[in-house]
């Protein structure tokens, strides 16, 4: 069980990207955060990742404080920030080191049979495509088997046939293992089909403006009317999400009836 | 009708120019590089013995040659090199260690870095050369002085390669360094260290190449052995063929510890995505 408490961020350069955000996810559920750029999703993983802490509040693992990288938290990047000078098995067993040499071989051996590059474990990372390498991204996060893996729009640099396959990839993976996921992704059509509730943001700061229970059947079809209609609930939600915040701003612009003169 | 004969006559032909390329890349290309200088010495040689010259202060190939195997079979070229690479190895060893350990904390850390940088910098500024009678001073006219002075010549490359390559360590790759939970020298030795190997390898090039330029300088200030002392040596008494022999030398010197260095290194550098990686080292 995850829990995020009042969760806020505030920079040192002042840009208050996150306000009081708090949420659960169960073991095993699948969460996606949409919203538009700049409105604190990859701030609010990164918090959780444990990567940067948070100004406020506090994020708690099974009732422990998540303050630092936790083993039981992986993280995949948008990038696949594969180490170039290991080959994709010594990639994909980056989290193993210190066990036993034949445990980690079997693992990253299996691993990569679920991402299905076991004929490119000896290759160098340069040596594969995009698709491929955040494969191996994917592999390296889930071979040190964590409770909660956390995607920072991990397919937004692929081509659309690529992500597609890597959407339906990846939640064959969660079949087997069934971590608790959180994806961060300003692709509505991915938020649908893998999550099961999917949390609207609003910007400036960042909140959480909308839940929506996207609890579709699976494996689920794009082309459905039930798709559809959570799609138009999803995009609605995001529409207002802007709308609110341009309103607030305007607010804001007027409350400070100086600031229009200052030339 | 006439296309396709065409490409029937060319493709036999075509397969067959494959193989020999490639053993004309492997043998042929780098001996390319060879054909200027030795035309030249040949061309030389020629005009010498023709009596175009009588090649006293330009000594043809000959009698270069024949110089070098005198040097060589009286074991003085042999004694000669072993006192400067001692001092090269000496000052090299020093000045990559400095250099290192400070180009190293200075990347990581910017308080040490904002401490050290100017001076150094500072220091940098100044032709080494410009040192020598102070280390003479300080240091005696003996080995230590010369080899102060090379470690000298090595350190600047080698600590602005090493703060360079570490500053510029990408930071998304620490990350995953973070999120694996690794240790501060778990991080070291599996991040930071392989991320800088390649500009580490070109600081030491440098530097290497640094340390046997400044050997000469320290041996030019007097010494009784060495290379240097060759050159000056054959300055003295009008000795051209020394000279030249000594200048040799230290070609061949040069490039095989320029190239012991690749060698060693080449190992942990496989992965590197450079352009031309084909080509080789120049």
């Amino acid at each position: 069980m995850l829990a995020v408490e009042r969760v806020g961020k505030t920079y040192p350069n002042g840009v208050h990207a996150l306000d009081g955000v708090s949420f659960s996810v169960g073991p095993g559920e699948i969460v996606a955060i949409v919203g538009g750029s700049g409105c604190g999703k990859s701030t609010l993983l990164r918090a959780i990742s444990g990567l940067d802490t948070p100004s406020q509040g506090r994020v708690l693992l099974d009732g422990t404080a998540v303050t630092s990288p936790h083993e039981k938290i992986g993280i995949i990047f948008q990038e696949p920030r594969l180490l170039p000078w290991l080959t994709v098995a010594g990639n994909v067993g980056f989290g193993l080191e210190g066990r036993p040499r034949r445990e980690r071989g079997e693992r990253v051996a299996d691993a990569l049979a679920r991402v299905g590059l076991t004929d490119k474990a000896n290759m160098w990372p340069r040596e594969l495509s995009g698709g491929q390498a955040q494969r191996v991204a994917i592999a390296r996060a889930l071979v040190p088997r964590p409770e909660v893996l956390l995607l920072d729009e991990p397919f937004s640099a692929l081509d659309a046939f690529t992500r597609i396959d890597l959407q339906d990839h990846l939640l064959d993976l969660w079949a087997d293992l069934r971590p608790t996921l959180i994806l961060v992704t300003h692709d509505v059509d991915e938020a649908i089909v893998l999550a099961d509730r999917i949390m609207v943001m609003r910007p400036r700061p960042g909140r959480i403006f909308e839940e929506i229970e996207a609890d579709l059947p699976r494996p689920r079809d794009r082309q459905s009317a039930a798709f559809d209609f959570v799609k138009r609930r999803v995009l609605a939600a995001l529409d207002r999400s802007v709308e609110r915040a341009k309103r607030i701003d305007d607010s804001e612009t007027k409350a400070d009836a100086g600031a229009a003169l200052w030339w | 009708m006439t296309l396709v004969h065409m490409s029937v006559a060319i493709e036999p032909a075509s397969v067959e120019q494959k193989r020999p390329k490639t053993a004309f890349a492997r043998f042929a290309r780098p001996a390319l590089g060879l054909v200027l200088p030795v035309a030249l010495a040949i061309l030389w040689e020629l005009a010498v013995r023709a009596g175009f010259s009588d090649g006293r202060l330009v000594p043809p190939p000959s009698r270069i040659y024949a110089e070098f195997a005198e040097l060589a079979r009286s074991g003085e070229l042999l004694r000669h090199v072993v006192a400067t690479l001692l001092r090269v190895a000496v000052g090299f060893g020093f000045g990559t260690v400095v250099g290192t350990v400070l180009g190293a904390i200075a990347g990581y850390s910017t308080l040490v870095r904002r401490l050290i940088d100017p001076s150094l910098q500072g220091l940098r500024a100044v032709p080494s050369i410009a040192w020598i009678p102070l280390f003479i001073l300080w240091l005696g006219i003996f080995e230590t002085s010369k080899v102060a002075l090379i470690a000298v010549g090595v350190f600047f490359p080698i600590y602005l390669g090493v703060l360079g390559a570490v500053m510029s360590v990408d930071r998304k790759i620490v990350e995953v360094g973070r999120v694996f939970r690794l240790s501060g020298t778990q991080m070291v030795r599996r991040i930071l260290l392989p991320a800088v190997l390649p500009s580490y390898v070109v600081a030491l090039r440098s530097g290497l190449g640094l340390g046997w330029m400044f050997v000469i300088a320290a041996e030019f200030m007097g010494a009784s052995e060495g290379l240097g002392y060759l050159l000056i040596d054959g300055q003295q008494l009008g000795k051209p063929t020394e000279i030249v022999a000594a200048i040799l030398a230290f070609a061949v010197l040069g490039k095989t510890t320029d190239w012991m260095i690749v060698g060693v290194t080449a190992p942990f550098l496989r992965w590197e995505d450079r352009f031309n990686a084909r080509a080789g080292e120049s």
